[in-house]
């Protein structure tokens, strides 16, 4: 059932601090994966170069 | 952990929750989520046991004559069939939202509590099932990529939206999402899918019915009450605990294969054998027992078949380590 609040809701100090933590978080996340699949990476060139025909 | 209302300063989850709200207060309501509730649409404890099922699938496929990939790969394919089988999660909790609400086990989720909207999660499950399938075909292999993307359809589509308000094999067919992820493992680390994921894949799928019945038989009332036709609500509980039963020897079969077919040895045959048999006695406990100790009885099953589940999958790599 859609309802209005009642009063206008407001960017309380408490809610932009928890935006701000989520996008902290989002960040390590994305960097975490930025950085395991740059390792992976790594891994798979290598063993084609180890395979590679001479 | 998730968020109390209590330490909200403008909002109190006494007002509507995020989806009984206009577009224009949608947003500024949704801002009330903390990572750590997202993290809980992904169904942590379900997904622990996914992660678990699905590394034991790739650590026996490492010690097969495919090999194994390098540890990176292995914990990259890990991570994305994790997150995978956690988008389902998602997906799982943006459709039964309605029914949530109605549950003493899931009311306090994100979605029926007001943390997270509905478009949020559907957002969420839908970005981290497309991400972590294309991430696992790219940096894994096709093949485990596929079985992931069927694994999360299976899951989110014909489980939650096909069978699960329609028929009370809902469970049973149903529990087919939940036996793919050791298929899965064994297909990352392998290319291939072989004989003995096969069988794991048997052992959970008819585990499945057995345990999630226990919980059913416990929870029969609200089930009722939400029209959900769970096997206890449609069969009545006399039906269900012989059901039990059946699938409880069924399993317990298909769990003593592997050694019977030379994929595990002597340690894994004495090992599941006891294993299995505590879980057909407690199920013909379950049986027999009176009203009174019905409850009890489905209680200590449910809890004795997700350790059952555990130590069997552990006794398979067990099994190599020790060698007979």
């Amino acid at each position: 059932m859609k309802e209005e609040f009642e009063g206008t809701p407001e960017w309380s100090d408490e809610l932009l601090a928890r935006r701000r933590k989520r996008a902290a978080v989002m960040g390590w996340v994305l960097a975490g994966f930025v950085v395991l699949f740059f390792l992976v990476t790594v891994v798979k060139l290598g063993s084609n170069i180890v395979q590679r025909a001479l | 952990m998730a968020n109390n209302s209590t330490d909200l300063p403008v909002f109190d989850t006494s007002v509507p929750r995020a989806d009984d709200v206009s577009d224009a207060t949608k947003e500024i309501v949704s801002e009330m989520a903390s990572a750590a509730d997202y993290f809980e649409l992904l169904k942590p404890r379900v997904m622990s046991l996914v992660v678990f099922t699905t590394l034991i699938g790739m650590i026996m496929a490492s010690t097969g004559a495919d090999g194994g990939v390098h540890p990176v790969v292995a914990f990259t394919a890990l991570l994305l069939i994790a997150l995978g089988a956690g988008a389902s999660g998602a997906l799982n909790m943006w459709y039964d939202a309605d029914i949530d609400a109605n549950m003493e086990r899931t009311r306090t989720r994100p979605i029926p509590s007001g943390r997270i909207s509905k478009d949020s999660a559907l957002a969420f499950g839908l970005t981290l099932s497309a991400g972590s399938v294309m991430c696992l075909g790219v940096f894994v292999n096709w093949l485990s990529a596929g079985l992931l993307a069927f694994t999360i359809f299976f899951y989110a589509v014909v489980y939650t939206v096909w069978l699960k308000r329609h028929t009370a094999q809902n469970i049973v067919i149903g529990g087919a999402a939940g036996a793919f992820p050791p298929v899965v493992g064994w297909a990352a680390a392998t290319g291939t899918v072989d004989v003995l994921p096969v069988l794991m894949f048997a052992i959970i799928f008819f585990w499945t019915p057995p345990h999630f019945w226990a919980l059913a038989l416990l929870k029969n009332k609200e089930y009722t009450e939400n029209n959900i036709p769970m096997m206890p609500v449609v069969a009545g509980s006399k039906n269900t605990r012989f059901q039990i039963l059946a699938y409880s020897l069924v399993m317990a079969g298909f769990a003593a294969l592997p050694a019977l077919l030379g994929h595990a040895g002597l340690f894994y045959a004495l090992f599941s054998t006891a294993l299995s048999a505590v879980f057909v006695v407690m199920s013909f406990w379950l049986f027999i027992a009176t009203d009174a100790r019905q409850a009890a009885a489905s209680k200590a099953l449910f809890a004795y078949s997700i350790l059952y589940l555990f130590l069997l999958f552990a006794g398979f790599p067990a099994d190599k380590l020790i060698g007979i």
